[in-house]
């Protein structure tokens, strides 16, 4: 990686460092604030390092948004959004056709963006390559062809009238977006809001701002207007806290932990009462029947628990294992879990990489601790995996009560837990006993079985037989305080629209 | 080898195109294709008949069957390929005009800056709805979970006209593709060129053999074949009301295949004396004149209001007088030619019709140059409802001027004809728009323009312009099978 200072204008340079992608070719690398299609610093000039987890070294520093750089941003998406400007004016295809070539875009710098995601986040590349990027891609294609779509309706009132409704961008959309999938939760952030006609402020994580970044500068690339998109990387209690709470900014939309959640919703009360929606935290059930294909069960359980090292909303961190075949499912997954793969990001065979940073290292060191302490058997794993760098031992724990602190918090690491139940009836009521509602599944073949739980199951998404399967065009979101609001498919819509009613007197109605 | 306004030189398929294969007509006949510039053949065309038919079927019954590629593909991965088409359809757009110009006649500047971008467009229209066909969860009675899955047709045969060749093939095959159906499209003998270089490209974009298949050839022969055709589950058909009926009497008559029309209209455009009068004249003008009178769209009953009936004719005819007829390569054309001897006849018939029944011929009436098949812009006044030229669909550049006291009048008179088609009202008064809007018996009104399409809305006739609808959301009903699924449940809880 080397620092250049590249000439851009004559009048102007503009600082970022080159990185050599594995195509061979250079990638800029930006570490600023995007407001107004612009490169911007931080008033205050602060900035702050972000690391490469598999490593603990310093990548680059980046610019530091406050409270000050919020506002700019703030008064930059407003002045887009105003009546009559080129974003307003603009044909809804043609922001389809935008997001379209954003899409095509990030499609050409694939190989580099998958390297930079790895660099900053520690994902292993085969799975930033081959899943995150074209999830990514995918998701900004989908909603590319919703932006001409979106209809309103005429309305049959009663009386005199002529009655529809149109559907409206809510505004300035602030989005906070956390650090487990920068790029796709960049994508399922913009895809919804752009296509809508909103414009965007969005703070990306602290830990990970880099790839947000370079997808800013394809976002100015294939000519989205001055101020539809504003970038500011920055901490959650300053940046993130003035989004959440600034008199004008008319929907928040927050990815994160439960307990940022509850702080957002307060924020939005105690300030100007914009529209929030959530995606939070999860403790989601993975229920196993004894009538389930095991050699797949154990698999995709391993899958649903371990995929990105742990760091899944939707994690399925409680694995609900019917007695009959309590024994080898656990002994399985523990083979299984002793075979994974912790190593070097960017080496191919690689299965787990680094946790995103110390403080989670610590968290997750931590929740591993309190389950033996508790009584939990600790099957495998349980330590550090190597000596630099954030690395964990895949780690199960049999024997898990639902009453212990590793059954009912969220770790976000690779940390598993099985549990063994006798009957339907108690696995839905002890699946269902949690403050969450994120995800389940459901692995049997019976069909009367399948359809009772996934009736039963209070979470926004249940699978059957299988584990983590998204698409863009399918809703995901929580129940209960895993959120509310519905990300992807259709139902992404409603949260970035004002539904206005117009209605107009005519002489005489007829139907 | 076609090198007209192009730099360098393409060779457009003429053969028929089945199984991504280009293949000659089982009889061996061709067929040939003519420039109604000049009235010179540009070259000959493999003609399919029946038997061309039933090999296209095949091959489409075949792609479309379960556990096929097709079949099997991701909903998105469809999506991507019709976007892909578009982009092809961009990539090539000046070749496609061009083409589209020599064969049909229609000016080469507003089919590059019309035509080619509305047939883009409707492609990625249509690409963008291709995951977004949902079914429903229904809250049925009983302990039963029941969805409902919007499944494809199936093998699709669609017959298109000659007076929009190219966008007339995107909005057939948009949304029959984006819905997973496959295709059998029969272009118009007039007008075969560009519809088989789209063959071209959809190979190009990577669409599996046997889902789009092209059947250059005659109405009463592919045409009919098509449409009585026993393995063929939909047929979609746009040309003359005349066609339209023998269509669905040919669905009757065989395997009550389902059948959606796009027909003919004689469609009025009401002017009030509110109405800014500039506009008015120069969007009536349009709305009659716009590809030399041949629009299924034609605003050809111009329903004028007394106070304004004397000044708007005196403008609309000099108008017309100055509507430059020409080479559909000279820039400043803006009309062509009729697209054939018949129909250019056919024309100068209504208009001696129009002499005889009493009308006044302001100016035109007459053919135009020697080669070629050109007609001058025609005004009539004092057209009454009775007359030929107000009853029938002339499809020329001949336009009817009449007059009205009332808006309940004008509405009554309006409504007054076997067609539905689209209806227009100039108007700068909110009441008057909305009354007369929803008066009209028509799919589409425009207030205060003409021609106004596009296509993220609906298109389509009342009455005997036609049934369904095209374009937007509404089309995409009729390129699916609505299937319920209802499954026993235990222990049923909303």
């Amino acid at each position: 990686i080397r620092t250049t200072w590249a000439l851009i204008t004559p009048e102007q340079w503009e600082p970022h460092l080159n990185i050599e992608c594995c195509t061979g070719s250079y990638f800029s690398c930006w570490f600023f604030l995007f407001i107004n299609n612009e490169w911007h610093d931080a008033i205050s000039g602060k900035t702050f390092p972000t690391v490469n987890p598999a490593t603990g070294e310093v990548i680059c520093q980046v610019a530091e948004a406050d409270v000050a750089d919020v506002d700019k941003a703030v008064k930059a998406a407003r002045d887009a959004f105003r009546f009559g400007s080129p974003w307003r004016r603009m044909d809804a295809s043609d922001r389809g056709l935008l997001l379209s070539r954003l899409a095509d875009a990030i499609e050409r710098d694939a190989a580099y963006l998958a390297e930079l995601e790895t660099l900053d986040n520690g994902k292993p590349y085969a799975v930033a390559f081959s899943v995150d990027v074209p999830m990514v891609i995918k998701c900004l294609r989908y909603y590319a062809g919703w932006a001409d779509k979106w209809e309103g309706k005429t309305i049959p009132i009663d009386g005199d009238y002529f009655c529809y409704t149109r559907h409206e961008p809510v505004g300035v959309c602030g989005q906070i977006i956390p650090w487990n999938f920068p790029l796709l939760m960049q994508a399922w952030k913009l895809g919804p809001a752009l296509a809508t006609g909103n414009t965007v402020v969005m703070k990306v994580a602290e830990q990970t701002p880099l790839t947000a970044l370079y997808v800013a500068s394809l976002i100015k690339e294939v000519g989205f207007p001055d101020g539809v998109v504003n970038i500011v990387p920055g901490m959650g209690p300053t940046a993130g806290a003035a989004i959440a709470k600034h008199m004008d900014v008319d929907k928040v939309a927050f990815t994160g932990s439960t307990e940022v959640g509850h702080l957002i919703q307060q924020a939005s009360g105690s300030s100007n009462l914009k529209r929030v929606t959530l995606e939070l935290g999860g403790k989601s059930p993975n229920i196993i029947l004894s009538d389930a294909s095991l050699e797949d069960a154990v698999e995709q359980s391993h899958f649903a628990l371990f995929f990105n090292q742990g760091q899944c909303c939707c994690a399925g961190s409680r694995t609900y294992v019917q007695a009959d075949v309590y024994d080898e499912f656990v002994e399985r997954s523990v083979e299984r879990a002793r075979r994974r793969v912790v190593g070097n990001p960017f080496d191919l065979k690689t299965e787990q990489g680094p946790q995103v940073d110390q403080e989670q290292f610590n968290k997750i060191l931590g929740y591993i601790s309190v389950g033996k302490r508790e009584g939990a058997k600790l099957m495998c794993g349980g330590g550090v995996a190597a000596d630099r760098g954030y690395f964990i031992q895949p780690t199960v724990f049999g024997d898990v009560q639902d009453n212990m602190t590793i059954a009912r918090e969220e770790i976000f690491g690779p940390v598993m837990q099985i549990l063994k139940f006798k009957t339907l009836e108690e696995v839905i009521t002890r699946a269902n006993d949690t403050k969450y509602g994120l995800a389940a599944a459901v692995f049997t073949k019976d069909i009367d079985k399948a359809n009772y739980l996934s009736n039963g199951l209070r979470a926004g998404t249940v699978w059957i037989n299988c584990y983590d399967v998204f698409g863009a065009q399918a809703p995901f979101g929580g129940y209960k305080a895993s959120g509310n609001g519905r990300e992807l498919g259709e139902y992404g819509l409603e949260s970035y629209t004002e539904v206005k009613t117009v209605t107009i007197k005519v002489p005489q109605k007829n139907s | 080898h076609l090198t007209h306004t192009l730099t360098h030189t393409y060779l457009p398929p003429l053969s028929i195109f089945i199984n991504n294969e280009w293949q000659d007509s089982v009889s061996g006949k061709v067929f040939s294709v003519y420039n109604p510039a000049t009235g010179e053949q540009i070259c000959e065309v493999q003609e399919a008949d029946k038997a061309d038919v039933d090999k296209a079927v095949q091959a489409a019954r075949l792609a479309f069957s379960l556990g096929s590629v097709w079949r099997r593909m991701d909903a998105s991965e469809r999506g991507r390929l019709l976007a892909k088409l578009a982009d092809l359809v961009e990539r090539d757009s000046i070749y496609l005009a061009t083409i589209e110009s020599l064969n049909s006649g229609k000016p080469f500047l507003p089919t590059l800056f019309v035509d080619l971008q509305a047939t883009i467009k409707t492609l990625r229209y249509f690409a963008g709805y291709a995951d977004k066909i949902h079914g429903a969860s229904i809250p049925m009675d009983g302990e039963y979970l029941t969805f409902t899955r919007h499944e494809p047709i199936g093998v699709c045969g669609q017959i298109i006209p000659w007076n929009f060749p190219l966008m007339m093939t995107a909005w057939k095959l948009g949304p029959a593709l984006s819905c997973g159906n496959t295709v059998l499209l029969k272009p118009a003998e007039e007008t075969p060129l560009t519809c088989l270089y789209i063959a071209a490209l959809v190979k190009e974009a990577g669409f599996p053999p046997g889902v789009v298949n092209i059947l250059p050839g005659f109405g009463p022969t592919a045409g009919a074949a098509i449409a009585s055709h026993m393995d063929i589950d939909k047929v979609a058909f746009t040309g003359s009301t005349e066609v339209g009926k023998l269509i669905q009497e040919a669905a009757g008559k065989s395997n009550l295949k389902r059948v959606t029309l796009e027909l003919g209209g004689k469609n009025p455009n009401i002017i009030f004396a509110d109405a800014d009068m500039d506009l008015a004249v120069e969007q009536a003008h349009q709305g009659v004149f716009f590809n030399a009178g041949q629009c299924c769209t034609a605003g050809s009953r111009i329903y004028v209001e007394e106070p304004i009936y004397d000044e708007f004719v005196r403008r609309s005819v000099e108008r017309a007088k100055r509507r430059i007829v020409g080479s559909p390569f000279d820039p400043t054309t803006e009309q062509g030619p009729q697209i054939s001897r018949e129909h250019q006849t056919r024309v100068l018939e209504f208009i001696q019709t129009g002499i005889s029944e009493g009308a006044k011929l302001e100016c035109g009436g007459k053919a135009l140059g020697l080669k070629g098949f050109f007609i001058e812009p025609t005004v009539f006044s004092s057209v009454r409802d009775d007359m030929i030229i107000a009853k029938e669909e002339i499809f020329g550049p001949v336009q009817q001027i009449m007059k009205f006291k009332t808006i309940e009048e004008v509405i009554e008179r309006a409504n007054n004809s076997d067609y539905g088609l689209v209806a227009a009202v100039f108007t700068n008064n909110i009441n008057k728009a909305m009354t007369v809007s929803t008066a009209m018996q028509a799919g589409t009104v425009w207030i205060n323009c003409f021609n106004a399409l596009s296509t993220q809305c609906p298109f389509g006739g009342y009455k005997m312009s036609g049934n369904g609808r095209e374009l937007g959301e509404s089309c995409l009903r009729e390129y699916t099978e609505e299937k319920t699924i209802t499954m026993k449940m235990v222990n049923k809880n909303s």
